[in-house]
């Protein structure tokens, strides 16, 4: 690696965005999550081969392009290996190049010029930043201060390496990214100084020892709850460091991710075409599932099951998975089922089931009940991931979750602790859900006048409590409802508007254009919407919002603000769910046209079943919140102003 | 047939009177006091309620004085002649005075949204503040006289933001009679700089005249157009400067009927177009089309009888969607229109 480094010509350019590296560096195994210095990163900020260019970034990118700030480090890696980095690195000043520009950087939290140096390589997604930066001048473990940049500190960096500067995370599994909440600042900032003395003691015996790859985990600045600290998550296998919405066997290779970080933001989603991971989650998965064999090439990092045999495998599964609970068990069969659908119910039931878990645990001897439970509840949701991939209010929920039991105070009982968290899910459950429904159908009711024509697709439950609603405030209206296959989902929205004594229409999707010049109203729901004003919802709704945009036709889309999220996607395929191909080729009960039935295993035909898409924000005209009525433009500040509030509640 | 009463304030402030007018605007200033009269029917407190739409009219006489800030000094005059003893008790005084004012007039945004303005400073100040109640109310009527100031102040800090964006040698189009837009057209003379102001009529109440002739004493090159001239001159303006009755959510303007239509045009040729407007006019309203919006209605004085049978539209505003604007000058700043809503949510949530 440093031969590698070394020879490489790093011309001084500033990269933008995301880029890949096709440097054969392939990430070492445990050894690369802790500490790893800069040593494994230079040349691949972003972790490597592994990760195919159509793949989400992982989170470092994710929070770099959200300009957030990273917290934390690991150890502090040697500083003798790092000092010729940081030759190549003076070059590449303020180049997007995050696993360059953090890796062993020792920023001490006090020192400006330390800092001023981390903001220089950070200078460039620095500048980018949006809102919170102006977060002290140091940051607790790993922030940077991103105000100014200055090359010229760089040099002095060098000369502060040897000295016991506290690492800020630089230490080489780290994440890049500079993900720093302010509640964390806050935090880490009263620990620091005990921080620095023990990263000190740590680095010091660690230059001594060469020891690599191990951190001095909870050691470490163990003052504070252990989301302060860098803690580097051993391997993959160590579930402890959990947090993993999506299951720490994704982490594998990956830098130790900090719990701090990953509240803030998710992990990336597996990449379903990187065979190693594959197999490797293989290996940990619960029950079996065998891949589905013809897949359309675009869409391979996505996860695709054969859907035949999975239910009556996991069912036959029942009395083995002993360490399975049974409440989670039966959730994870009702989503594989289908019998739950829709964002809120998915997320409702997970988080009863995570109740009955708290409910029945008990701390086992020797460990303590938040790393053990935090550990448990991975492992439960990555079952419920094998079961069905989660929806962005599931990964909201889930990082609520986490975060409440790791905000646990140290001094509750275990009997306490337990009511304090179930407690808290069903105050989530009830603010965030049922309430918030009851104010959008409020603020919503107000924007359905008489002689409307609504339109709606799909099934979505806000979008039916507000027909229901207006209905029973005597407006007069009509309703005309969407529908389309494989699902028909339409088709049970349907049957309860026409029972409560709504006038309604039915029509598939291919008649939208037809029937929109007589609608004066969209409405529609979400799976999330995200950072840019994307709406993530069905299958159709982004044809539905088109075809209403073309036709002047306002489009509101109704949608809790717990489901917002702050990833930012610009097309449907980068992240989605496959469904079974089998729904397609067949059509039920109509024998003469199923020709295609047989015929899903033919090499030249690939059968293709998207669960959804994105809408872009242009044609969207409102979004209906708990949080009033906002346009596409200002849900980037719904997630700023509140997501702090409710994760530190 | 009815009249909105914020309309019939901006027609008497702008002094362009018709006989026609005359005559509604007096029947309609009796018919509001004895509605008034008649809202105020609430526990004891008529007496207080009741000059709370007084105080309102006298302040909204002056013609230099906004909605909104004749709005707070009749709520701080509410605040003085209180006697109540707890912060409790005050708001809820002030909740009913607020609510008074802006069911008197209905269609008057910048009255709602200064209200609200208002009532949300007390809400924060007395959840805030544990010291004592008399120093909390001396603290919100103190608060409430400088909103006055604030005002005059707020045009003057858009008036020199505006100043960059005017260069010599430009010719600027103008829609409605708006102080704020004034000021900046003052202060741009002032400044010595060579441009030429084009304005529409603004029909029905003509206050297109009023600024022509507020610009001729400037000695500011004034050119008049009808409405309908809009397009025909589009080419040879450079700017669009419009002030606005309120601001919505969605970054958008409603302001005097003709807005929309010129915002259009400026758009499909290219020219931007310039909203002046205090940052006390951000409303939490968030209309999807013209007609989603209250009703404020104007009568028109077609100078000739018109036939019963034909209807007559009498809108006096309409909504002008945020993708036709190019900036807003207030006094928080040059925004672009997605910026509202981030602001009303720091404010109102």
């Amino acid at each position: 690696m440093d031969a590698r480094r070394v020879s490489q010509v790093v011309p001084k350019v500033r990269q933008v965005g995301f880029v890949t590296h096709s440097d054969p560096n392939p990430p070492p195994q445990a050894s690369r999550t802790q500490s790893v210095p800069i040593e494994s990163n230079s040349g691949t900020p972003y972790d490597s081969p592994d990760f195919s260019p159509v793949m989400i970034p992982p989170p470092r990118h994710h929070s770099e392009n959200l300009s957030h700030l990273r917290s934390a480090a690991v150890a502090v890696p040697e500083s003798s290996s790092r000092r010729p980095m940081w030759d190549d690195r003076v070059a590449v000043v303020g180049s997007y190049n995050p696993g360059n520009s953090l890796l062993g950087q020792p920023v001490s939290p006090n020192s400006s010029e330390v800092n001023s140096e981390a903001s220089t390589t950070l200078g460039w997604f620095g500048r980018n930043s949006s809102g919170k930066f102006s977060a002290g001048s140091s940051f607790p473990g790993g922030g940077f201060d991103l105000t100014t940049v200055k090359m010229e500190n760089f040099t002095q960096l060098e000369g502060k390496k040897p000295e016991a500067v506290p690492g800020k995370g630089g230490g080489g599994g780290v994440e890049v990214n500079n993900r720093e909440s302010s509640s964390n600042t806050l935090k880490a900032k009263t620990t620091k100084a005990e921080r620095r003395e023990t990263q000190e003691a740590q680095r010091a015996a660690k230059a001594a020892g060469k020891a690599q790859g191990n951190k001095p985990v909870a050691a470490a600045g163990g003052a504070g709850p252990s989301n302060i600290l860098r803690q580097p998550s051993q391997n993959r296998d160590d579930p402890a460091v959990g947090s993993t919405i999506a299951g720490s066997d994704r982490r594998g290779g990956d830098r130790p991710p900090e719990r701090e970080r990953k509240k803030d933001v998710p992990p990336p989603r597996m990449q379903f075409d990187d065979q190693g991971r594959v197999n490797k989650s293989k290996k940990r998965a619960v029950f079996n599932q065998p891949e589905a064999k013809n897949r359309v090439e675009l869409f391979r990092h996505l996860p695709q099951y054969e859907h035949g045999s999975q239910l009556t495998d996991l069912e036959s599964k029942f009395l083995e998975l002993d360490s399975m609970h049974p409440a989670v068990y039966k959730v994870g069969v009702q989503y594989l089922a289908g019998d739950v659908t829709g964002g809120n119910a998915r997320c409702i039931a997970m988080l009863r089931a995570f109740q009955e878990v708290i409910n029945d645990y008990s701390t086992p001897p020797g460990k303590t009940l938040v790393r053990d439970l935090t550990a448990k509840i991975s492992s439960y949701v990555s079952f419920l991931i094998e079961c069905r991939p989660l929806s962005m209010s599931m990964g909201n929920a889930i990082r609520f979750q986490k975060s409440r039991i790791a905000k646990l105070p140290l001094t509750l009982s275990e009997t306490e602790a337990k009511a304090a968290l179930c407690n808290d899910i069903d105050r989530f459950i009830n603010e965030k859900i049922i309430l918030a429904d009851k104010v959008i159908v409020r603020h919503a009711a107000t924007k359905v006048r008489d002689g409307d024509v609504l339109l709606t697709y799909g099934s979505s439950c806000v979008v039916e409590m507000i027909l229901l609603y207006a209905h029973e405030l005597g407006k007069q209206f009509r309703v005309v409802v969407v529908d389309s296959r494989p699902k028909h989902e339409g088709q049970a929205l349907l049957r309860r508007l026409l029972a409560k004594g709504l006038s309604c229409t039915y029509t598939h999707i291919n008649a939208v254009s037809y029937i929109m010049h007589e609608v004066t109203r969209v409405f529609l729901g979400a799976s999330s919407v995200l950072s840019n004003g994307t709406t993530y919802s069905r299958v159709g709704t982004a044809c539905v919002a088109m075809v209403a945009h073309a036709f002047r036709v306002p489009v509101l889309i109704c949608c809790e603000a717990y489901k917002f999220h702050e990833r930012v996607q610009l097309d449907s395929i980068c992240s989605n769910e496959l469904g079974d191909s089998n729904d397609i080729a067949r059509v039920p009960g109509r024998p003469d046209v199923n020709s295609m039935d047989n015929r899903t295993n033919e090499k030249n035909l690939q059968f293709l079943n998207l669960m959804y898409d994105a809408t872009p924000s242009e044609y969207v005209s409102m979004i209906i919140t708990d949080y009033g009525m906002i346009p596409p433009t200002s849900v980037p500040v719904i997630v700023r102003e509140y997501r702090r509030e409710y994760l530190l509640i | 047939m009815s009249m909105s009463a914020y309309y019939q304030t901006r027609a008497a402030h702008h002094g362009v009177v018709t006989s026609d007018w005359l005559a509604q605007s007096q029947e309609a200033a009796t018919r509001a006091v004895v509605t008034g009269g008649q809202e105020i029917v609430d526990g004891g407190k008529s007496g207080r309620a009741f000059s709370v739409i007084d105080e309102f009219n006298n302040w909204r006489k002056q013609p230099d004085l906004a909605e909104a800030v004749a709005a707070i000094r009749a709520l701080a005059a509410v605040i003085r002649n209180s006697e109540a003893k707890t912060m409790m008790e005050l708001e809820i005084e002030l909740k009913k005075a607020s609510d008074s004012l802006k069911s008197w007039d209905t269609t008057s945004i910048s009255l709602t949204a200064g209200c609200d303005l208002f009532m949300r400073y007390v809400t924060r100040t007395s959840a805030l503040e544990y010291e004592d109640f008399n120093s909390a109310r001396s603290r919100l009527i103190e608060r409430a006289e400088k909103f006055g100031e604030i005002s005059y102040k707020a045009r003057k800090i858009i008036a020199m933001l505006s100043q960059d964006f005017i260069f010599d040698g430009c010719t600027i189009l103008v829609h409605g009679f708006s102080r704020v837009v004034m000021e900046v057209l003052k202060m741009a003379a002032q400044n010595k700089k060579l441009f030429r102001v084009l304005c529409t009529e603004g029909r029905p109440d003509r206050s297109g005249l009023r600024l022509a002739n507020e610009l001729a004493k400037l000695d500011v090159p004034v050119k008049l157009l009808i409405d309908s001239a809009v397009a025909y001159t589009m080419d040879e303006v450079d700017m669009v400067f419009v002030g606005a009755d309120g601001v919505v959510e969605s970054g958008g303007i409603i302001n005097m009927m003709g807005t929309y239509q010129i915002a259009l045009v400026a758009h499909s040729m290219n020219k931007p177009v310039y909203v002046a407007a205090e940052s006390y006019k951000f409303a939490r309203l968030y209309p999807l089309d013209q007609k989603d919006m209250g009703p404020a209605l104007r009568p028109i004085d077609f100078g000739v009888p018109i036939p019963s049978k034909v209807e007559v539209e009498t809108s006096a505003r309409d909504y002008t969607p945020p993708q036709y604007l190019t900036l807003l000058f207030t006094d928080l700043g040059v925004l672009t229109p997605s910026v509202v809503s981030d602001e009303l949510i720091q404010l109102y949530l």
